[in-house]
């Protein structure tokens, strides 16, 4: 798998992708409490946040479809939670409300995460003296969520390639061995890494 | 259980936040004062662990699958400070990477998954563990604590939404908790197989004193003092307002329920409701108590069975496969 498999539309080149990452990040920020804390947002409030959006999009060069995708992925949730507010006096305007600003707040976040390298938010979290082990070990796990995604893969395939005629009741037991097994090959690389680390002089 | 931007207000963002941001420097402190610099790339490791195996697809009936949440998992292999350090990077990630789980909704996000659901599933892990004193003590305590861990982090997640007035309470709770007392005997069983392999391909790991909790520099009483008082803050907060008024909400909601009913549609939240209440009892409290104590009883006995089965076929078969290359 390539590293950057899924945010792999944070390193192209677009006017969007070549402003500051602490700059982006304050929009965003900005833009999603806009759209979040007001109770009763205006439709014109909303419906700008929108338009500015979709240029903004225009603008990052990041395939529409991309964003379809990942909305898809994550809106079902949403309108489930959201139905539940239909059991409320006045229901339906909250349930409309609750969908239209998550959406919005979701595109807002897609867009950040694919037009803003990951080590340039960190580098954004350090900026404003976020404790800096706990930047080490998000930088730590951006690097490595690729490797064991990848190991996984292979363990999974080599487990294929040797059981016949799996038995569907047996699967639970295969992925948690699996997943077990991930555990322990983590922890054993972690040894490995610090070994690597000191040797280059870290802390 | 990730909550998006846009359904929690104001009020309950910075209250979230702010338990979170206690927790979380509470549990870096504590790490600070034992940590050596060889746990940080175990802990970010761990993290990537977690990442990934929330990833893998546990396939339930039909098409649907289920996955692993992990705190009690983390809480169990790695110590329940580390574990809320380790879920808030994870949960961190996936809000920043994936948009899963909101950015300002981060805090409320920690709370429930990160610090309630380590919290509480770990003290149930321990408690279990204590009681019953053997190997297997571990594995019920681990299943069951994994089960608690998912419905107490549901919990919570209803009553900020509640609080919010996204959702209303009596509909928010027996909808989102009964479906995650089932999701949660998911958790328990992966939480149980995981750490039955783990043990298998390393036993030493199943004797030695978890997470490292009788270290020097750790002050027990003190983690106790302040993580305890942090989900009782956060349950008072979230959800003992809503608790103590129950039937009240109902009637307001069958009114509701009564005067839209053809926007609503009946499948989606009738049947959790129906399967919850025990029938014949009056008072929809006492109903949903008996069924939440029910259902947690039932959990035990089968974390209890499931538990003795995994020791026993460990221990026959011995070693298990070894962690090849």
């Amino acid at each position: 798998m390539r590293h950057d498999y899924w945010d792999r539309y944070s390193r192209i080149d677009s006017p969007v992708h070549r402003r500051p990452a602490a700059l982006k990040a304050a929009a965003a920020l900005g833009l999603i409490l806009v759209t979040v804390v007001p109770p009763h947002p205006p439709v014109f409030l909303l419906a700008s946040v929108a338009v500015l959006l979709l240029i903004l999009i225009a603008a990052s060069r990041i395939p529409p479809v991309f964003f379809l995708e990942r909305l898809l992925f994550f809106e079902p949730f949403i309108l489930t939670v959201a139905a539940l507010a239909l059991f409320q006096p006045a229901g339906f305007p909250k349930f409309v409300t609750l969908v239209v600003k998550s959406t919005l707040s979701l595109i807002t976040v897609i867009l950040l995460a694919n037009a803003t390298p990951f080590h340039e938010v960190l580098r954004v979290l350090r900026g404003i003296h976020v404790p800096s082990v706990f930047v080490t070990l998000l930088a730590l796990m951006y690097r490595y969520i690729f490797v064991l995604a990848d190991e996984t893969q292979r363990m999974r395939r080599a487990r294929q390639s040797r059981t016949f005629g799996r038995r569907r009741e047996r699967t639970w037991i295969l992925l948690s061995r699996i997943v077990g097994q991930l555990f322990l090959r983590s922890t054993e690389r972690a040894e490995r890494i610090y070994a690597a680390m000191s040797a280059r002089g870290w802390k | 259980m990730h909550i998006p931007d846009g359904f929690l207000d104001a009020k309950t963002l910075v209250a979230a936040s702010a338990l979170s941001v206690v927790g979380l420097g509470r549990a870096l402190w504590v790490l600070r004062t034992r940590m050596s610099s060889r746990k940080v790339p175990l802990m970010g490791l761990a993290a990537a662990f977690l990442f990934v195996a929330q990833m893998i697809n546990f396939p339930v009936v039909g098409g649907t699958s289920g996955h692993l949440l992990g705190a009690v998992l983390a809480a169990v292999l790695l110590g329940p400070s580390e574990a809320i350090l380790v879920m808030s990077v994870v949960l961190i990630a996936q809000a920043f990477l994936f948009a899963d789980g909101g950015v300002l909704a981060l805090g409320a996000n920690v709370f429930n998954m990160g610090i309630a659901a380590v919290l509480g599933g770990y003290f149930f892990y321990r408690l279990v563990a204590a009681a019953v004193r053997t190997d297997y003590g571990k594995l019920v305590g681990a299943a069951f604590g994994a089960w608690a861990s998912t419905v107490l982090a549901s919990i919570c997640c209803t009553g900020e939404l509640a609080w919010s007035g996204t959702v209303a309470w009596s509909v928010g709770f027996p909808a989102m908790t009964g479906i995650h007392m089932l999701i949660g005997v998911g958790e328990a069983m992966i939480t149980a197989l995981v750490l039955t392999a783990v043990y298998r391909a390393r036993p030493y790991l199943m004797s030695a004193k978890d997470g490292g909790a009788a270290e020097p520099g750790a002050r027990p009483f003190a983690g106790v003092l302040i993580y305890g008082g942090l989900i009782t803050l956060g349950l008072v907060l979230f959800v003992l307002p809503f608790a103590s008024k129950w039937p009240d909400g109902l009637e307001k909601v069958a009114a509701a329920v009564g005067f839209d009913a053809k926007a609503v549609s009946a499948p989606l939240v009738s049947s959790p409701l129906a399967e919850y209440r025990v029938p014949g009892i009056g008072s929809l409290s006492a109903a949903t108590a008996l069924a939440g104590i029910g259902g947690a009883v039932l959990v035990f006995t089968v974390s209890f069975v499931l538990a003795k089965a995994l020791h026993r076929k460990s221990g026959a078969e011995g070693r298990g496969p070894g962690s090849g290359t």
